[in-house]
């Protein structure tokens, strides 16, 4: 066992002698001085500047959205709460979960699929491992791919914009374990799958401004950017890592698309469509799952960019940034280890093996 | 002609230039100042308390040999105790007296150590006896080295290293430039501070002797640019004949931490685990020189210091020259006394410094400093896992992982801590600092190379 630093508090006279007020004088090791921001903090921020994105997505789906988003975090609070070790909803991390995962889940999800992928998010995500601080993947993504693998449909249904800002998108309230009713989904495809399988793109300003069909928080990509502006300023995410990841996306999606303008979208379409805004702001920047070093989150950005490219291109799926996020995800470790800065006053030839 | 006003974008290169530039070091962190406690106090002297309580160890290397005995009478400036070997230090009266008692007592760091008790004698005048003041100028290298010796001059900056060896480094190596530290990056402190905008005379005469003692003709003075009173000073007094340039440094901890100022001052980087003399850099407080300067000029041996009380737990902050060896307890008062919400009383800087438990603990000639934080500054003991945010590593003025390194340590696997670089932490604090978990790295570190010392001890 290692010994942990605490607090003594003083009995001595000679201490109480000099000291006039009742507090009581303490011994703690140095340094005695801390900044100001904390890890609640932080998440409790993250949350915050999500709330404007999902406040979009009822604007733009109607009340599905909103009870989308409550069943995720219901999920995820409940099993945060009875399985978490004590007092650990406060830090605010399984409020990030939950919200992230409703908002990567189309509109017309039954509540009781959203609630289930938030449990399993937090459960199988990150208690398992250990809990905050010690999962190996982003929970809300981890939560997302099991929802998908199970309900592969659910999941890919994806309602038309437009209608009466009340109608219900979906089978929103389907019972439990109940497959929801294909007749009430009004189905549109997505931007990228409108370009992968009928080759059709979506007007950029749609893309941007997020009137388009996909999941509830993925589109809306210019509200993305300023929330994600605001964490960038206050040093609450590391621009390095979506920069990275926007940076190799737009290189790679223009070369492509010099050679072959017709078969190969886009850069901006290939920034702006799907949930690459939303991943790469929001998802990637996890600091839990995301390498430690400057270097380490440049490799990072980039290979999850390549990724995308790779599996919305070549791949068998319109998508490809959860798995292009969960897949770099396993690599932090490794990524970690080999990009850790030269030691302060160590001849840089020295390999450091640890 | 006039002469041209430079224009707009020459002055914002040469802005940020000196914002960023040359004279700083990558990494560290910005911890409140709270200077403006003491800085603008000019230093009185504190009256004399009824006791004062000399350790034979007040210095890095062995303690000192005694040379009094209980009962006996002794003049302010007397010798004490000699130093015991080279890399050991002599202590002296620092008030006129009797010794009462020769015993156990607490130590700042902790830990009880042999102290000299004398009671002031009430109505003493406190001179020193008449003595001879050593002319630099007719002696030879080891004739300063020995006269810095006797004179008990340790570094003032806090770590108390004997100041005459750092005079005599191996003859193997050349040192070419002399740095003086006047960083003082540590929060509240103003020692240092008030030492050059007071004593600017005596930090030059102080380096003058250095320089003469080293045969060393190039010395550089690095102090952080919240202190443009006392560059103005150091500028103002600078003799005409020695090379001695005042550098501005960023506003940065842990700027005056030895690696980092030589890093900022001549971009030298310091080998892992070789000393500054490897490099040809010896760095010396700017506290000691002024102490130097001081020994030379009136011939007192080291017997006071300048010491900032300050921190809000203290009803009035100051800068005092205190002899050395008075209790804290007597400081304090003369300080006006603890605020109703203190809580922690430091030795030092809040960053580096070390709390006491006991306030019969005496001001020794390492003392920088006495800050008395209250309540709400004084670091909660929770802590969150680790989220690998990465602050830290940004933080850390040496380039280590702390988040890795602290992983290990909750662990204990020491060993392979002293492979990822534990011995090049310093302790400097800044990990812990920026840690959003509140995690006690720096804390963690110092109780591993505590254990890992322990363990290797016991494997030769």
């Amino acid at each position: 066992m290692t010994p942990t630093p605490g607090r003594t508090p003083i009995a001595a006279p000679a201490m109480a002698a000099a000291h006039p007020g009742d507090a009581p004088i303490v011994i703690t090791a140095s340094p005695h001085l801390k900044g100001r921001d904390t890890t609640a903090h932080i998440m409790w921020t993250v949350v915050a500047t999500l709330v404007p994105i999902a406040a979009a997505s009822i604007y733009f789906f109607g009340p599905s959205a909103l009870l989308v988003i409550l069943a995720s975090m219901l999920g995820a609070f409940l099993v945060e709460h009875f399985l978490g070790k004590g007092g650990t909803l406060r830090d605010g991390s399984a409020a990030i979960t939950g919200l992230l995962l409703g908002l990567t889940l189309p509109a017309g999800v039954p509540m009781w699929m959203a609630a289930l992928g938030g449990a399993f998010a937090i459960g199988f995500g990150k208690l398992i491992f250990g809990g905050l601080g010690f999962n190996a993947f982003n929970p809300a993504l981890l939560g997302r791919a099991f929802l998908q693998a199970a309900f592969p449909t659910a999941l890919t249904t994806w309602p038309k914009l437009g209608g009466s800002w009340w109608a219900l998108r979906g089978d929103t309230f389907a019972l439990p374990f109940m497959h929801p009713q294909e007749a009430v989904a009004i189905t549109a495809a997505t931007p990228l799958g409108l370009m992968k399988f009928e080759g059709k793109p979506t007007p950029l300003g749609d893309l941007i401004l997020g009137t388009t069909g996909g999941s509830l928080g993925e589109t809306a990509a210019l509200l993305i950017l300023l929330c994600g502006a605001y964490l960038a300023v206050k040093r609450y995410l590391d621009w390095r890592i979506p920069v990275s990841v926007f940076g190799t996306v737009a290189v790679f999606a223009s070369l492509l698309h010099l050679t072959n303008a017709q078969r190969y979208p886009s850069a901006a379409f290939m920034l702006f469509s799907g949930g690459l805004v939303l991943g790469a702001v929001y998802m990637a920047t996890d600091p839990v799952t995301a390498p430690v070093t400057k270097l380490g989150r440049w490799v990072f950005g980039i290979g999850i960019g390549v990724l995308v490219v790779v599996i919305r291109i070549w791949g068998g799926l319109p998508e490809g940034v959860m798995y292009a996020i969960l897949l770099m995800n396993a690599l932090v470790p490794f990524i970690n280890r080999t990009t850790r800065p030269r030691v302060f006053g160590v001849a840089p030839a020295v390999k450091v093996k640890s | 002609m006039a002469e041209a006003r430079p224009g707009v974008l020459t002055r914002l290169a040469a802005a940020a230039r000196s914002q960023v530039g040359s004279f700083g070091f990558a990494h560290g962190v910005h911890p409140p100042e709270h200077k403006e406690l003491t800085a603008h106090l000019p230093i009185r002297r504190m009256p004399y308390p009824d006791e004062v309580v000399l350790p034979l160890r007040q210095h890095a290397g062995r303690p000192a040999k005694l040379v009094v005995a209980k009962g006996a009478y002794v003049e302010r400036g007397d010798v004490l105790a000699t130093a015991d070997g080279f890399v050991s230090s002599p202590v002296h009266a620092s008030a006129s007296g009797r010794i009462t008692d020769i015993d156990w007592w607490p130590h700042p760091d902790g830990s009880m150590a042999q102290a000299i008790r004398i009671a002031v004698a009430p109505y003493s005048a406190q001179v020193a006896r008449p003595r001879m003041v050593p002319d630099w100028h007719g002696l030879t290298h080891d004739q300063v080295i020995s006269a810095v010796q006797e004179a008990g001059v340790v570094g003032l900056g806090g770590a108390a290293f004997p100041t005459h060896v750092k005079l005599a480094p191996p003859r193997d190596l050349t040192i070419d430039t002399i740095i003086i530290n006047g960083a003082e990056c540590e929060p509240y402190l103003t020692t240092d501070h008030r030492i050059m905008v007071e004593y600017p005379d005596r930090v030059h005469f102080g380096i003058r002797i250095m320089m003469h003692a080293l045969g060393v003709s190039r010395t550089i003075v690095g102090v952080e640019r919240n202190k443009p009173d006392a560059i103005a000073a150091l500028e103002r007094t600078k003799p005409y004949d020695l090379d001695i340039a005042i550098l501005p440094l960023t506003v940065k901890y842990p700027q005056g931490a030895e690696k980092m100022l030589i890093k900022s001052v001549l971009d030298r980087e310091v080998p892992s685990g070789k000393l500054p003399a490897s490099i040809g850099v010896i760095v010396q407080n700017v506290g000691s020189a002024a102490t130097l300067g001081e020994v030379f000029e009136t011939g007192l041996p080291l017997i006071e210091r300048i010491v900032t009380v300050s921190g809000r737990g203290v009803r009035r902050p100051a800068n005092l020259i205190v002899p050395v060896g008075t209790k804290t307890r007597d400081l304090l008062e003369a300080c006006g006394g603890l605020t109703d919400d203190a809580a922690e009383v430091i030795f030092g800087g809040p960053m580096m410094g070390s709390a006491v438990a006991d306030l019969d603990v005496p001001i020794i000639k390492g003392t920088t400093g006495v800050v008395v934080l209250v309540g709400d500054e004084i670091r909660d003991q929770v802590s969150l896992p680790c989220i690998h945010c990465g602050r830290c590593l940004e933080a850390c003025p040496v380039f280590l992982d702390p988040s890795h390194l602290g992983s290990l340590a909750r662990v204990g696997r020491y060993e392979e801590m002293a492979e990822a670089h534990l011995a090049d932490c310093m302790l400097c604090g800044s990990c812990t600092f920026v840690c959003p978990s509140n995690i006690p790295l720096a804390q963690l570190f110092s109780l591993s190379k505590t254990a890992l010392r322990k363990r290797q001890a016991v494997s030769v």
